[in-house]
Order: structure tokens, then C-alpha cells, then sequence
């Protein structure tokens, strides 16, 4: 399909900008002043409306259908919440309003930050990161401004993570100034806690830990962990991207977390908007309140609501004003819908994952044979070894069977992984028309294989070369230069995590 | 309990699968959590709603928020209320673009690929730079991630930043600087913008500098000296510049900035109260293995048909994990798509009007203003939609005032810089018409000192 800029033709132009009479011209000095134009597309209006919308039916979302991607939390997004968040009193408020022209957003903000408090068992809550990932490199500057505080922060310096760990913990890890530590997961799954025990010192910072893990394995040993970390003067991290197998059925703060980030676009259904928006709280222990990010959303007297910036300890900023607002109209309005049957949903999530992992255990490997929380992962090894076909081919013959693919090869410490989380959003007969797809493709690999590794076969494309975009990579259109695109040989797919 | 409408297992649903999994209960699906760390009891929530309760709730909510449809707002100082046209909701609103996650697997999400690989080239059009990422979470960071590129880049431990830059990008840079072993040093301003000697001795031995254009009080700062300086230095020069004006302001690109960044909510976002919006980053090809976040680049499929996948992804956390370029996963591609189809909307023609009309309306406004007797700040330099002025009194008290009046007549600066209790910030952006901006210099008539 043409790209906008192919269908381009000077002269068009789908907006009109309204124009004054008898205003002064300003001129702008000469050396600033734009001297070309810059290539935007030039089309009328209904010209842009068909490129968009042809666009979007080369696109899949949860509305299109099943999207068991793991550790994603793909669920419905219910279509009030974008009427909702559209009201002129929240899309057009300007965030420097006074606030007392702004209680409503504040109020708001407050009730959400009360409600995640009370989900996460922690204390505290600000709203103000922007992603999952913020979320942790702000936790992250939190544990170092509370050992700072505490004449700790040379001494401690290592952060532990366990090596299922999301890409974004250790990342986030170098960006706040800190080392990595690995540690190893043992036979059930679990942290290995030996190997923690041998780790964790007076020059640990904290851990970080995804509970239930990327496996969708709850650590049967948390209590002993946190008791080592509390033991030796450590914090302990939640990445909450997992929060929806345990809402209203285990808490983060009971288990023993300091400081947990809440994915509001996984657990409590933002829109994932192909890349984002997301949004990213984090809640905090009594003692960790005073670092958190300013401006606090605070409740004043009685019924009013406003911004605190006094607060001298803080970190900082890590975003502007105080976060995604559009998001937290949103996941509040989630939220409501379901109150405390937030325990159901969670319920549900891990009954839907349970019930799939129970039909697909003998056709695929299953390296750890226990019960799943909210998503499992299996192995498409001795598909691999059998047939020659590979977890990533499994993914694509799924498409060709109206689904997307779930997570593939990740968690790391799992071989040609396939990582499914169904969420509670989906029907039976959805799972069960999902798993039949997964077994007929087990069956196609032993009779059929190249029906895998040709897929898939009814998407606008083929399988698209990677290694050639990264090798000469062109990253926008080149206008009268642009390349002629020739054939290449041989497709190669990365073994590359995908999802998450 | 009625079923809820977001659920669909009934009862009969529920004991089939139960028996399928070979329990007897849901609870015993939860039997690897520990009896200790269990939460008995139920959450301390208010109970469910049904929609109509729920829109009852939150309606009532918004309305008492006053948003620029209530009053007449000249708020800017980061965000701006520019028109957002019908075309850009109706493309966000698609369920096949709303709904689905980061497109991992390219055989499913060509859609998203292919516009943001158009939003790459309409950032890189804008800035005159060779590579954009496919968004970063808002002005601020982007600017702080800029930092991190320039770190690497230089080895160098210095940031400077003129203290002209938005104080929210400058806090949200120092916020981050400790973690990544950087310094921040701060320009002052001279009479409202920077001095290209004075950033030039500041830019020695530094990784990068920062600087506005136009700045936070709305003047157009010398930028391509602001530039030379920084790459005499050999620091990286990073621009912070409105999308909006780049119809009619120079492309940083075209006077040597080595990165070019901002804010994209005045180009396809509401003001939402501060989000969610998509900040931009574009670059020369140097740094194109530097830069973090997601980016969509052109290959082929296995019959030779143009297609387009995420690139580059060795540079990314996932792969990369502790030595990755950035940490960030999650962006703002669905805001990012609102500013391609912003940008689409306007076309070049577009732009440069919206830019034209930003620069006559405000430079209306400072005349009204001018004739009420009220001093502008900083009056021999040029602006583009935003200015300062004095009000004879505590800015504060007089948007206090105006507001009782129905005008929100501006950003007290006095909140971020000394001396400047009585100076309020006007931004004038081509929504406003010379009649509203009459009555801006009325009420301010009224109420300032």
C-alpha cells in the first residue's frame, strides 16, 4: 500500500485556518526564519480519512479479536471509557488551571490514588510516571534518595533481579546508576533462594521482583525472600505487570514490597494504542512518601482537593505535570465497574489460563508442571527437535487462523517459549477455538510443517525480512530518493523476544 | 451476583473448566500462595457501577473541572490549546488502532507500522533531522533521554541547559542526571534570551546543551549561534522546539543541532490536563544507534513486497536488557498517530498558516495590551505565540481576578522565576480571535494594578 506521501499532490490541503483582517506582520529575523517548507503530505480531507482507515485494516486489536500476548494483559477496552475521557471538562482542561478550577480532575486523581493504595496494600501513591518502565526508574530513584537519606547510598549499590526478569528491570537498573545482580530461578520456577541468600549483602539496594513471575508462577517461597532483603537493611521492588492474577486475592504490601508500579494500561484496561499510551503509578511504604515525586495530588480540607509542592525530600519530577491524566480517566472508570469484584476479575483471569494450559500441557512441553496464575508458558521445543518447527512458527500459522500470536521467546530461561495470557475478558469458546488452532498446529508440524513455516499466509504481508531492515535500515520516506525495494532471497526471522 | 458485562464465564462455564482442570474450586487454582501473604476479605471499594451510574459519576466529575470550552484561556507555557480537528479523533478512535499492543509481530500490525513510519518522516520533515523514534512519553523525558544519548556520545559529565527551557523539562532533567552521572549546569537569560558567548564557555567539556526555541517566555532565542556554540564545544546541541512553529522557524536540522526534540501535544492533542501526549526525538544518522525507544523501519516480505517492521531492536531493553539505550517499552504511539494525522490535516500550506497565525493574534494581543499602558517584557525581542508582561500586581492575584471575570489570562511566571511575581505569560495560539483577545485586554484592564 502507497505510503500518505506517494498520494500526495501539491495543492491539496484538507484544512482551512481561519484568517483575520488588518493584523499586524511580524517579521521574523532572517537567519530564523524556515526557508523550505517541510514535506507534509498534501490531500484533501477524504483522501486522509480512506489512507487511515485502509491503514487500520492492515491492523489487529483486541477488538478485531483473541490477543493472548503474555505478560500484556490484552483485555477489552470498554468503549464508555472513551466517551468518558472525551468530556470537555477533562480533554480541554489545561493542566496549569487553578485548582480550584480543576477540582473535579484532582478528585479524580485523588480517588485513584486511594484506590491503588488500597489494591497494592502500600501506603502511599503517586500517579505521575508515564509507563510501566517509568514506573520502576522512578521506584528505582526512590530507593536511592531513601538510602541517600539514610548516609547508605555508596555502600549500597547492587539491585537484584531474577534472570525471568522483564528487559525493562535491568535497564531501568543502569539508568538509575545502579549494578545488576542476577540470581537464578530454581526447579519449580521459584527464585532459587540459595543463590539469593548467597547474594544479598549490606551493599544491596533492593530487589525487583515480578510476582507472579514471567513464568505466571507465584513465588511459593515470598515470605522467606522478603525476609531476607528486610533482613539485611534491602527494599524490595514490585514490577506490578503481573497484577492481574492477584487483585483482591494477595497484596504486594502484605507480601512485603516497599514500592510497587501499577501498569494501568494492563491491569485496569488504557487502551495499549499500538505502542501507547500507558500509564505507570507507583505505591509506597510510610517511609518512602516523603521522596515521591512532586506535586503530591492531596486531599485539603473537606471536600477540596489540590497540588503539593512542598515537599523537600521529593526526587523530583519525572514527567510533566502530574502524569497521563487521560489514562487515569480511564482505569478509574475500570476500576468502578467493578469495585471490589476486582477479586472476580482476577479470579477469572487465572481460571481462563489454567483451563488453556490444561488443554495444551500434552501437545506442548511445559517446563514447569505446576498450576498457572494468569498466563503460562509453554516450549515449542520438541517441536523444534521433531519437525523443524519453531515457537515463532507456531506464532505466525496462528495468525492464519484469526488469532495473534502470544509472546515468543520470552521468558529467556525458557527454550523456543510461547507465553499465552488469555485475560478474564474472554469467553470460553474463545479459548477453546484458540486451543483447537494450537493443537491442529501441533499435528500440522509433525504432517504439514511447511504450512508453519510458510505462514502466514492470509496477512497484507509475508513474512518480512528483519535482518535487512536493521542491517541498511531506512527509517523514513526519501521522497524523490527513495529506494526501489527488490526482492531479497532468503527471509530471516530473529529469534528476538516479541511481546511484552 | 449479576454477571458483569465485561466477563463472560456463567456459573455453568465456570464448574466445566474447574472440571477440566481437575480442581474443585477457584480458590485452589491459588494454592502456591502462601496462607500468610493471602488477603482475606473483600477490597475496600466502593461497589461496581453500571455504565449509566458510572457516565452519571464521572460527568459530574469533569463538570466541575472549567476547561478552555468555559473560559477564555490565554494558558500556555508548555501546552497549548490549538484545534484538534473531527479527523483526528475519528482515527484514534479505530478499534484496530486503539486496541492492539506493540506491534512485535509485523505480519499483524502493518497499520501501525506503516503510520508511524509517516510520523518518523513527518518528525523528521519538521526538524530537518535523518531519524525519529517512533515517540517518547512527553516533551520532558525525551529531553532526558537526549541526555542519556549525549552521554554515551561524548563520555562527557556536564549537561548545560539555558535556564530560558520550560522549568518542567529542566526539573525533569535534573531529576534523572544523578542516575546517569551527569551534572546539570544552568545559562541565565539576558534581557529574555540567551547569549551565545556566555553558552559558549558554559558548553566546555559538556555532553550536551539544551536550549528552547522559541524559549519559555516565547522569544526567539539566536539559535543557530545557540548551536555553533555547542558544537564548537563539542557538545551535543539539542533543540527543544514547538512543532507548531516549524512552518514558519528555521528546522534546527538546518543549523547544525545534533537532536531535536519537544513537546507534540500543541500538534494533535487535547490539553488533557497534562497528558496523556507524545513527545518527539529526531536526530542526525550519527546518533541512530543511540537512540531509545521504538523505531519502524522499511524491509521487504518473502515475495519482495514492501513492508515494515521494528528495527534497530538490538539498541532496545528486550534484548539489550541492562545495557540498552533506554528502559522505555511502552510509548505514545496512539498520540504520536493524532500528531501524523494533525500534520497530514494541515499539509505544509497549513502549517505555515498556523504558524502565521500565532505570530499576528499575539502580536495583536501585545499591541491591545500595549495600549492599556501594560509594559511587555522583553519588548525588543521577536516572539512567536507567547509573550510576558507586566501587570502592575501579583500575576497571581490578577488571573485570580480575570478569572472571576471568565478569562484565563495567563501563566504567572513569578511561579518559576525571580523577580517576576507580576509578569504573566500570554499564549496566543490561532483558535483565539482579535475579538477574544479584546476582551483579554479589557478584563486585564480591570483587574491589574
Amino acid at each position: 500500500m502507497k505510503l500518505i506521501y506517494e498520494k500526495s499532490q501539491a495543492g491539496r490541503r484538507a484544512s482551512v485556518i481561519p484568517q483575520h483582517e488588518g493584523l499586524p506582520h511580524p517579521e521574523i529575523p532572517d537567519e530564523l526564519r524556515r526557508r523550505e517548507p517541510p514535506r507534509l503530505p498534501e490531500v484533501h480531507e477524504l483522501e486522509l480519512i480512506r489512507h487511515f482507515t485502509e491503514l487500520s485494516t492492515r491492523n489487529f486489536g483486541i477488538d478485531n479479536g483473541f490477543y493472548p500476548l503474555g505478560s500484556c494483559t490484552m483485555k477489552y477496552n470498554p468503549r464508555i471509557n472513551e466517551r468518558l475521557v472525551a468530556l470537555p471538562g477533562f480533554a480541554n482542561l489545561h493542566p496549569l488551571q487553578d485548582e480550584e478550577g480543576a477540582q473535579g480532575a484532582l478528585e479524580l486523581m485523588w480517588r485513584l490514588q486511594e484506590i491503588l493504595a488500597e489494591v497494592t496494600g502500600l501506603h502511599a501513591v503517586s500517579l505521575q510516571p508515564a509507563a510501566g518502565s517509568q514506573g520502576e526508574l522512578t521506584g528505582l530513584m526512590l530507593v536511592r534518595a531513601y538510602f541517600e537519606d539514610k548516609g547508605q547510598s555508596e555502600q549500597r549499590r547492587k539491585v537484584v533481579i531474577p534472570d525471568t526478569a522483564h528487559g525493562t528491570n535491568p535497564a531501568s537498573v543502569t539508568m538509575a546508576g545502579y549494578e545488576v545482580t542476577a540470581v537464578t530461578t530454581d526447579p519449580r520456577g521459584n527464585i532459587d533462594v540459595e543463590d539469593l541468600r548467597a547474594k544479598v549483602d549490606e551493599h544491596t539496594a533492593c530487589l525487583m521482583l515480578t510476582n507472579p513471575s514471567t513464568l505466571g508462577l507465584f513465588d511459593e517461597n515470598i515470605e522467606e525472600i522478603t525476609r531476607i532483603f528486610h533482613g539485611a537493611g534491602a527494599l524490595m521492588y514490585y514490577d506490578g505487570a503481573n497484577l492481574n492474577a492477584v487483585c483482591g486475592i494477595s497484596r504486594p504490601g502484605d507480601m512485603g514490597f516497599d514500592i510497587v508500579h501499577i501498569n494501568l494500561h494492563k491491569t485496569f484496561s488504557q487502551p495499549h494504542g499500538g505502542g501507547g499510551p500507558g500509564g505507570g503509578p507507583i505505591a509506597v511504604r510510610d517511609v518512602l512518601e516523603p521522596f515521591l515525586p512532586v506535586p503530591a495530588v492531596v486531599r485539603k480540607d473537606g471536600d477540596v482537593f489540590g497540588l503539593d509542592f512542598d515537599r523537600p525530600k521529593s526526587i523530583g519530577k519525572v514527567r510533566g505535570f502530574t502524569g497521563p491524566f487521560g489514562v487515569f480517566v480511564r482505569s478509574y472508570a475500570f476500576i468502578r465497574m467493578f469495585g471490589p469484584r476486582l477479586r472476580e476479575m482476577s479470579e477469572l483471569a487465572v481460571l481462563n489460563a489454567n483451563y488453556m494450559l490444561a488443554r495444551l500441557k500434552d501437545a506442548y512441553e511445559l517446563p514447569f508442571d505446576r498450576l498457572c496464575m494468569h498466563e503460562f508458558v509453554l516450549s515449542a521445543r520438541t517441536l523444534k527437535r521433531e519437525h523443524g518447527t519453531t515457537a515463532l512458527d507456531v506464532a505466525k500459522r496462528l495468525m492464519d487462523y484469526g488469532f495473534h500470536p502470544p509472546t515468543v521467546y520470552f521468558p529467556l530461561v525458557v527454550p523456543e517459549a510461547l507465553m499465552i495470557e488469555p485475560t478474564e475478558t474472554e469467553s470460553k469458546e474463545t479459548l477453546d477455538a484458540f486451543c483447537d488452532a494450537m493443537l491442529e498446529i501441533a499435528r500440522e508440524a509433525a504432517e504439514q510443517p511447511e504450512l508453519l513455516k510458510e505462514a502466514p499466509h492470509h496477512r497484507p504481508v509475508q513474512r518480512l525480512d528483519e535482518v535487512r531492515a536493521a542491517k541498511r535500515p531506512v527509517v523514513k520516506y526519501g521522497f524523490e530518493d527513495h529506494p526501489h525495494l527488490e526482492a531479497s532471497r532468503e527471509p530471516v526471522a530473529a529469534e528476538a523476544p516479541k511481546g511484552v | 451476583m449479576t454477571q458483569h458485562p465485561y466477563l463472560a464465564l456463567t456459573d455453568d462455564d465456570r464448574e466445566e473448566m474447574l472440571r477440566a482442570i481437575g480442581v474443585s474450586s477457584v480458590d485452589e487454582l491459588f494454592r502456591d500462595i502462601p496462607n500468610g501473604v493471602r488477603f482475606d476479605g473483600a477490597l475496600d471499594l466502593e461497589p461496581a457501577l453500571s455504565e449509566h451510574e458510572l457516565s452519571a459519576h464521572l460527568t459530574e466529575l469533569a463538570a466541575r473541572n472549567v476547561d478552555t470550552t468555559r473560559e477564555l484561556s490565554f494558558l500556555g507555557a508548555g501546552i497549548y490549546d490549538h484545534y484538534v480537528p473531527g479527523v483526528v479523533d475519528a482515527v484514534m478512535q479505530r478499534g484496530e488502532f486503539l486496541t492492539a499492543y506493540t506491534p512485535y509481530q509485523p505480519e499483524m500490525s502493518q497499520g501501525v507500522l506503516q503510520a508511524i513510519f509517516e510520523y518518523q518522516t513527518a518528525v523528521c520533515e519538521l526538524t530537518g533531522m535523518d531519524v525519529s523514534n517512533a515517540s517518547g512519553y512527553d516533551g520532558t523525558t525525551v529531553t532526558a533521554d537526549a541526555c542519556f544519548i549525549a552521554k554515551h556520545a561524548t563520555n562527557r559529565a556536564t549537561i548545560v541547559v539555558t535556564e530560558a527551557t520550560n522549568p518542567q523539562v529542566r526539573q525533569v532533567v535534573k531529576t534523572y542526571a544523578p542516575g546517569f552521572g551527569l551534572e546539570v549546569v544552568e545559562v541565565p537569560h539576558r534581557g529574555g534570551t540567551t547569549d551565545p558567548d556566555e553558552l559558549r564557555s558554559a558548553a566546555e567539556d559538556a555532553a550536551a546543551v539544551i536550549f528552547q526555541q522559541p524559549n519559555v517566555f516565547g522569544c526567539l532565542e539566536p539559535a543557530p549561534e545557540l548551536a555553533a556554540a555547542a558544537n564548537d564545544a563539542g557538545a551535543l546541541s539539542i533543540a527543544h522546539v514547538d512543532p507548531v512553529s516549524l512552518g514558519v522557524l528555521e528546522a534546527p536540522g538546518r543549523y547544525g543541532c545534533a537532536i531535536a526534540l519537544g513537546e507534540g501535544q500543541a500538534a494533535g492533542n487535547f490539553p488533557a490536563f497534562g497528558g496523556p501526549h507524545y513527545g518527539f526525538l529526531a536526530a542526525r544518522s550519527d546518533y541512530i544507534r543511540r537512540m531509545p525507544g521504538r523505531i519502524v523501519g522499511e524491509t521487504v516480505d518473502a515475495a519482495g513486497k514492501r513492508g515494515y517492521v521494528l528495527t534497530l531492536q538490538t539498541r532496545e531493553q528486550h534484548i539489550r536488557r541492562e545495557k540498552a539505550t533506554s528502559n522505555i517499552t511502552t510509548n505514545q504511539t496512539l498520540l504520536a498517530l493524532g500528531g501524523l494525522v494533525y500534520l497530514t490535516w494541515l499539509g505544509p500550506q497549513g502549517l505555515r498558516e498556523v504558524g502565521e497565525a500565532c505570530l499576528s493574534l499575539s502580536a495583536y494581543a501585545k499591541q491591545q495590551l500595549a495600549e492599556r499602558g501594560f509594559e511587555q517584557l522583553f519588548a525588543d525581542r521577536t516572539t512567536f505565540k507567547e509573550f510576558a508582561v507586566r501587570v502592575g500586581r501579583n500575576a497571581r492575584d490578577v488571573v485570580k481576578s480575570a478569572r472571576e471575570r471568565g478569562v484565563h489570562p495567563g501563566y504567572a511566571l513569578g511561579r518559576d522565576y525571580e523577580g517576576m511575581d507580576d509578569v504573566l505569560l500570554v499564549a496566543v495560539t490561532e483558535k483565539r480571535t482579535p475579538a477574544e483577545i479584546d476582551r483579554l485586554a479589557e478584563v486585564l484592564a480591570e483587574v491589574a494594578g
